[in-house]
């Protein structure tokens, strides 16, 4: 009953989210240019959009949409001069939409916040919360009935927003103005500042990570193992991603997000980010330090004690979001061998580019050539990584396919930290899953809610220990094995059952 | 180049074939009416709750097969010619009732591992729509189509697979009654803590639990749909499913002859069956596996042991077993004749949300040579019971609700006759929860010190580490 209201609700306020793309009216004003364009913009900016001078469009969409055919024009020109510091970019339209739109949204953002945002928390506290009347255990009944958990209908229809928000997020924002003025009363309260497209990203996979985090946890209550890192994940992404990012810039102090680490990180080592740490003091000096030490460092002496787990389903964000948002698609990731070998090729695949990238930034930044041996051009390696792993990949794929491959597809196939990590977790670690003897009965609970599509119960059933370089160490196959067979442990690594015993424990056969 | 046919694609009959195929390079064919590949029927519950799909219990992916060269054929075995070595099918879905003979195969060695069945005991109206066990594929696709009818169900019969069944129904919001013979759970088997403990959990999950009540008849309706049972007392119960969870026997029906021979305590120890074949309740196997017939072997659910190992019974249905006949036979068929040792019993369950494993011997009622410890925590859903010998203290098994325990650690203590308490005082050893949870260990290790007057303590701690000593 409460558990429909809170949908109810939340259906409401979603759509209302939705809607307020269609609020607001807009008017350019010369004024609005000049507040936004560079000097040497101006001119061909006032004769480019002279005709939309004044004109009121109600739509959000008309608008960007002319907005944006007339920057693409003038970007032509630009190109077409050589003169590409002049060119336009999506964060520039962006301000100019935010600039010239009026209404009611402008005039009252924190009732329209808590309309749609407030809304929508209220409503899924209502939906999660009644869960704590279930008895604790392993409740996974009825999801693959459920149209959105099984690639059916409301799957598709998840993934299609998602992937839309995203190709919007990334490339252009413009078109989601709406959504980011709506935010803009949180963003006063933390930095003092207007919200910017990443200040609404972050936020909104912020309250993702917390609310259905809680919802994780009241799912797994009866186990620890599950609670503890769902606290450290929620933690991790509130205060050391979001948080403290915003109070370090209100400082005036170079920000960064200090669990985040190259190669995930993959600009780490671009020229901007290099020289703002360096200007920064002490301070900057410190976050560079640190954030080498971390991979060349923190990654093997962590990885070696405790596996990947520490970071993917402790500590990341990507695998917080994963964890939380993404743990009702958990089942949906493929199992299958080839999968496997998919993943492998994807994902090293992508921690080759990502270091030949990074040595080519690394090389011009220090000798001033654009060539990485005489004919690999850094800059464009730099930005097709940005566009094809960074955006696309990690982004645009990554979570916008939630719904249809499952919570991991980033961390499964894309990430080049996890290929990292994993890598260490595969060959010099101390942790592994162990099957209990012979108790395995082959149910297949554990590989069907492995979010890194392993085969668990391939190993599980044959005694042998599961090693495998994805392994996030999330704990849930040991979680769902109804027979107890399971269990995420550390020891010394030579003591690792990687090849499956002839016989099983509990059969006296000779050997 | 050797034909081995091996009758039944369940566990048994697959890790047979599997290992044949790594011992030697004999043609392997296994037949089954029921599904065209392996599944894992344990899992069937899960399937039905929505869990998983049917194609998650499959342990193996479809292009398995061919790659190891085990030809699977799906269709039904009609009768099996001994003499001549050959099977006969019926195929399966066969509009044709009369069930004609669709084709023949002939082996130079066969194996029949053919599970079991529910049973049923003759029951008035048994065999009427709504009423059922649950064993098969086809079980469990009736299940699901007769689902959305039921608004109340009652489950005759209390064992694991009758606690399964009810979980299943309680998961669509249907109403369940379980109907038990006995006075409490599953106290054929259990001690009677742990029979009450578990029958509290199922009450917990609103399940009505009807302890010594029996089944008389079941009453069905104009369109042959059950609607209602009586009990032996005369109660009526009004409900549209009855699931027959009275335990399973070997599924060897078409193996007998037709003469009707119920087989009953009195009789001889055996009969023989089509061929020859000599069968009691199970089809009967010597400790090689082997028939009495040369080149049929049995192994799995089927089989009746006729000098059944060490602390075992001659019949046991269980997964695990399955598993070992299955490796057992596979090297006596290719050349290196091994008898059937599955060791130490041991098995698992779980009750709604109460897992349970137990190793070594925990019968229900003790002999006087033995003596148990029994401890269960405040919260009615964790306890461990652990047998001794009286007089050596030598632990003989245990029975452990919430606490997972590993296996390797209670194998060595059994087999070596550890006392009770050397093994109080390493019990964390054998934990196998996951970490971070809580550990109960100094309360149990408390409670033998109370009752005993004796003041042990904790000698070692949990983790891997410390597995072996
Ligand atoms: C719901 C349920 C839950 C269970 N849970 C557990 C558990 O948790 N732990 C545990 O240890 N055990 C459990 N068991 C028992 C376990 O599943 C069985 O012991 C095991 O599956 C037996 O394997 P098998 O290979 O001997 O036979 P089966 O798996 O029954 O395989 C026999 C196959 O042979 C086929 N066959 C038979 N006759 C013919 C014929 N004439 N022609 C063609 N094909 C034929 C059958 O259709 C069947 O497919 C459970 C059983 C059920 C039904
Ligand atoms: S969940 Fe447990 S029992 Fe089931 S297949 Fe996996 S390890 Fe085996
Ligand atoms: S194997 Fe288990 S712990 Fe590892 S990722 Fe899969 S479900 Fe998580």
């Amino acid at each position: 009953m409460i558990q429909k209201l809170g949908l109810i609700i939340f259906i409401a306020a979603f759509g209302l989210f939705v809607g307020t793309l269609g609020m607001n009216d807009y008017v350019l004003t010369n004024k609005i240019l000049e507040k936004n364009v560079k000097a040497d913009q101006l001119v061909d900016a006032q004769k480019q959009f002279a005709s939309m001078f004044n004109k009121n469009y109600s739509s959000l969409f008309a608008f960007a949409y002319d907005l944006t055919s007339g920057t693409n024009t003038l970007n032509n020109t630009y190109d077409a001069q050589q003169a590409w510091d002049k060119k336009y970019f999506e964060d520039t339209i962006l301000a100019i939409v935010k600039d010239s739109a009026n209404g009611y949204l402008v005039e009252n953002k924190e009732i329209m916040f808590l309309l749609t945002f407030g809304l929508a928390i209220l409503g899924a506290f209502l939906l999660i919360i009644p869960e704590v009347r279930k008895l604790a255990g392993i409740k996974n009944n009825g999801i693959y009935f459920n149209p959105a958990m099984n690639r059916k209908w409301l799957g598709v229809l998840i993934g299609t927003f998602l992937i839309l928000f995203y190709v919007a997020l990334y490339f252009k924002p413009q078109y989601i103005a709406n959504w980011i003025m709506i935010v803009d009363p949180v963003s006063r309260l933390i930095n003092g500042g207007e919200a910017s497209r990443w200040f609404m990203y972050g936020f909104l996979y912020t309250i993702s990570v917390l609310i259905m985090g809680i919802r994780f946890i009241i799912k797994y209550r009866h186990s620890k193992y599950q609670v503890i890192r769902t606290l450290s994940i929620m933690f991790f992404q509130t205060c050391i991603a979001f948080i403290l990012p915003e109070i370090m810039s209100n400082l005036n102090l170079p920000s960064a997000d200090l669990k985040n680490m190259w190669p995930l990180d993959y600009s780490f080592f671009f020229n901007y980010r290099l020289d703002k740490l360096i200007a920064g003091g002490t301070f900057g000096i410190f976050l560079l330090v640190w954030g080498i030490v971390l991979f060349v460092v923190g990654v093997p002496v962590m990885v070696y004690f405790f596996g990947k787990r520490w970071y993917c389903s402790w500590v990341c964000g990507c695998g917080g979001l994963a964890e939380t948002l993404g743990d009702p698609f958990r089942q949906l990731s493929d199992k299958s061998l080839k999968a496997w070998k998919i993943e492998r090729y994807l994902i090293h695949g992508v921690l080759a580019f990502a270091i030949i990238m990074t040595i080519g930034v690394l090389y011009t930044y220090f000798t001033g050539n654009y060539n990485l041996l005489g004919f690999i051009p850094t800059e464009s390696l730099k930005s097709t990584y940005g566009f094809l792993i960074g955006s696309i990949f990690s982004g645009v794929v990554g979570t916008g396919f939630y719904p249809l491959m499952g919570n991991r597809v980033w961390c499964r196939f894309g990430c080049p930290l996890a290929a990292y990590l994993g890598i260490i977790q595969r060959f010099k670690s101390k942790f592994r899953i162990t099957t209990n003897g012979g108790q395995c009965i082959s149910c297949g609970n554990c590989s069907t809610h492995c979010e890194m599509g392993i085969d668990v119960r391939a190993y599980a059933q044959k005694g042998q220990d599961i090693v495998r370089s994805s392994c996030v160490g999330c704990g849930v196959c040991s979680a769902v094995c109804p027979r107890g067979v399971l269990n995420l442990e550390n020891a010394a690594t030579g003591t690792r059952i990687m090849i499956a015993p002839d016989i099983l424990l509990g059969n006296e056969m000779l050997k | 180049m050797q034909h081995v046919v091996i009758i039944g694609n369940g566990i048994s009959g697959i890790t047979a074939a599997r290992h044949i195929r790594k011992l030697s390079d004999c043609k392997i064919t296994v037949i089954s009416g029921e599904t065209d590949y392996f599944f894992s029927r344990t899992a069937l519950m899960y399937v039905y709750m929505g869990h998983l799909k049917f194609e998650h219990t499959k342990p193996y992916e479809d292009w398995f097969w061919e790659k190891n060269r085990i030809e699977l054929k799906r269709a039904w075995v009609k009768t099996i010619d001994f003499e001549e070595k050959k099977l006969y099918f019926r195929i399966p879905n066969e509009d044709d009732k009369e069930a004609k003979i669709g084709g023949s195969i002939s082996y130079d060695k066969l194996i029949l591992a053919l599970g079991s069945t529910p049973n049923k005991f003759g029951w008035k109206g048994q065999n009427l729509r709504g009423v059922q066990g649950l064993y098969s594929y086809q079980d469990l696709e009736s299940l699901q189509e007769i689902t959305p009818k039921i608004n109340h169900a009652v489950i005759v019969g209390g064992g694991l697979i009758g606690v399964e069944l009810a979980e299943m129904l309680h998961s669509k919001g249907i109403k369940v009654t379980f109907l038990v013979r006995e006075s409490s759970f599953w106290n054929a088997i259990m001690p009677s803590e742990e029979s009450n403990l578990i029958a509290k959990h199922i009450a917990e999950n609103h399940i009505k639990l009807q302890f010594s009540s029996e089944l008389e008849e079941i009453i069905g309706d104009e369109n042959n749909q059950v609607k209602a049972i009586k009990t032996k007392s005369g109660e009526i119960i009004d409900c549209q499913f009855v699931g027959l969870t009275v335990g399973v026997s070997p599924n060897i029906n078409f193996l007998k002859l037709p003469q009707g021979n119920m087989i009953g305590r009195e009789k001889p120890a055996f009969i023989l069956g089509v061929g020859g074949l000599k069968l009691n309740r199970g089809i009967l196997v010597n400790e090689y596996l082997e028939t009495n017939l040369p080149d049929i072997y049995a192994i799995g659910d089927c089989v009746e042991h006729e000098n059944p190992p060490k602390d075992r019974k001659n019949l046991e249905q269980i997964w695990y077993t399955g598993r070992i006949m299955g490796e057992t036979v596979a090297r006596t068929i290719c050349g290196k004749p091994t008898k059937y040792q599955p060791g130490m019993f041991f098995n698992s369950a779980k009750f709604f949300d109460i897992e349970y494993q137990t190793y070594g011997q925990v019968p229900n009622i003790l002999s006087e040579d033995f003596k148990t410890f029994y401890w269960e925590h405040s919260s009615g859903k964790i306890c461990v019971r652990i047998n001794y010998e009286a007089n050596r203290k030598a632990v003989t098994g245990v029975n452990t609700f919430g606490i997972r325990m590993r296996h390797e650690v209670w194998d060595e203590w059994i087999s070596t006759k550890k006392t009770i308490e050397y093994v109080l005082e390493n019990l964390p050893k054998a934990n196998f929860d996951p970490e971070f949870f809580k550990q109960y260990e100094a309360e149990i290790m408390e409670k033998y010190n109370q009752e005993t007057g004796s003041n042990l303590k904790l000698k070692s701690k949990k983790g891997i580490f410390s597995k072996i000593f």
